[in-house]
């Protein structure tokens, strides 16, 4: 049995979720669409909060919301006039868009509510309180040990893959 | 009431099909680096749940959704990237103008 709080949460981040997650993808101008995908990140972020996951949900709005939105936001003042619309979508594309995301989402809505749920279904405060809640001490153990089932050679990987990433970002936006 | 796994798994589904519609629906490119982002970040959700719910006492979901926020950066900074270089090459970023590569 979860709190009336965490419901309550719940509730209101999920719809606030969809909400801003199909204005994103409707909006016509597209500085409006880049604002709804920020708050569709903040949602997912207060949804890590509320799993026991604090050190991710602060990731995910460290980097997503703030590095990467800034990135949308640069790029979009850099190729577009701020009242810019996009044109109206022409219907075939629509009823494309339209088949291809409900029938993918009954799919795997179908599949979701038919599988055996198990233990699985039990309630969030029950699970937050049998899996002790994961400090900030074992996550740098284990992001930067070289023990089993420790990540010390993926975290470098991905520092050489952002530097990479850096080099060719300059490389192929750079003025010739 | 018990918030369980399907909680968090249903929005999940239905934020990947919004981003689904858009990425098919819209024309200008950074419109559709947006639904890649949105489908992206449902993926991510869906690991963080599993590992909550299934695997309460280890780590190894939020670790990837970790990596998986970091390779996402990645992966923008050099679709923007690209996007300037079409934009200064073309004059707009719609997928309808671009029909010639260089070679």
């Amino acid at each position: 049995m979860d709190s009336v709080g965490n419901i309550v949460l719940y509730f209101v981040v999920a719809i606030s979720m969809l909400v801003f997650s199909v204005m994103a993808v409707t909006s016509r101008k597209i500085l409006r669409s880049a604002t709804y995908l920020l708050f569709v990140l903040i949602s997912t972020a207060l949804f890590y909060f509320q799993l026991g996951y604090q050190f991710l949900g602060a990731v995910q709005i460290a980097v997503y919301a703030g590095g990467i939105m800034v990135l949308f936001i640069f790029s979009i003042l850099l190729t577009h006039r701020p009242d810019d619309k996009s044109g109206k979508i022409e219907s075939h594309r629509r009823i494309a868009g339209i088949c291809a995301s409900v029938l993918g989402a009954a799919l795997l809505l179908g599949a979701l509510f038919t599988m055996p749920v198990g233990a699985a279904g039990c309630s969030l405060t029950d699970v937050l309180a049998a899996g002790n809640c994961i400090d900030m001490q074992t996550i740098g153990h284990t992001l930067l040990g070289t023990d089993k089932f420790h990540y010390l050679l993926p975290f470098e990987a991905v520092s050489v893959l952002l530097l990479a990433c850096i080099i060719g970002g300059v490389v192929v936006a750079r003025k010739r | 009431m018990d918030l369980g796994i399907l909680w968090y798994l249903v929005p999940s589904v239905l934020m990947f099909a919004c981003g689904v519609y858009g990425f098919v629906t819209r024309k200008n490119l950074i419109a559709i680096l947006i639904s890649l982002e949105l489908m992206l970040n449902a993926a991510d959700l869906n690991f963080v749940a599993f590992n909550r719910y299934i695997f309460p006492g280890q780590m190894e979901g939020m670790i990837f959704t970790l990596f998986a926020i970091a390779i996402a950066a990645a992966e923008t900074a050099i679709a923007i990237a690209i996007i300037i270089n079409v934009y200064r090459a073309i004059g707009n970023t719609d997928i309808n103008e671009i029909k010639k590569l260089k070679f």
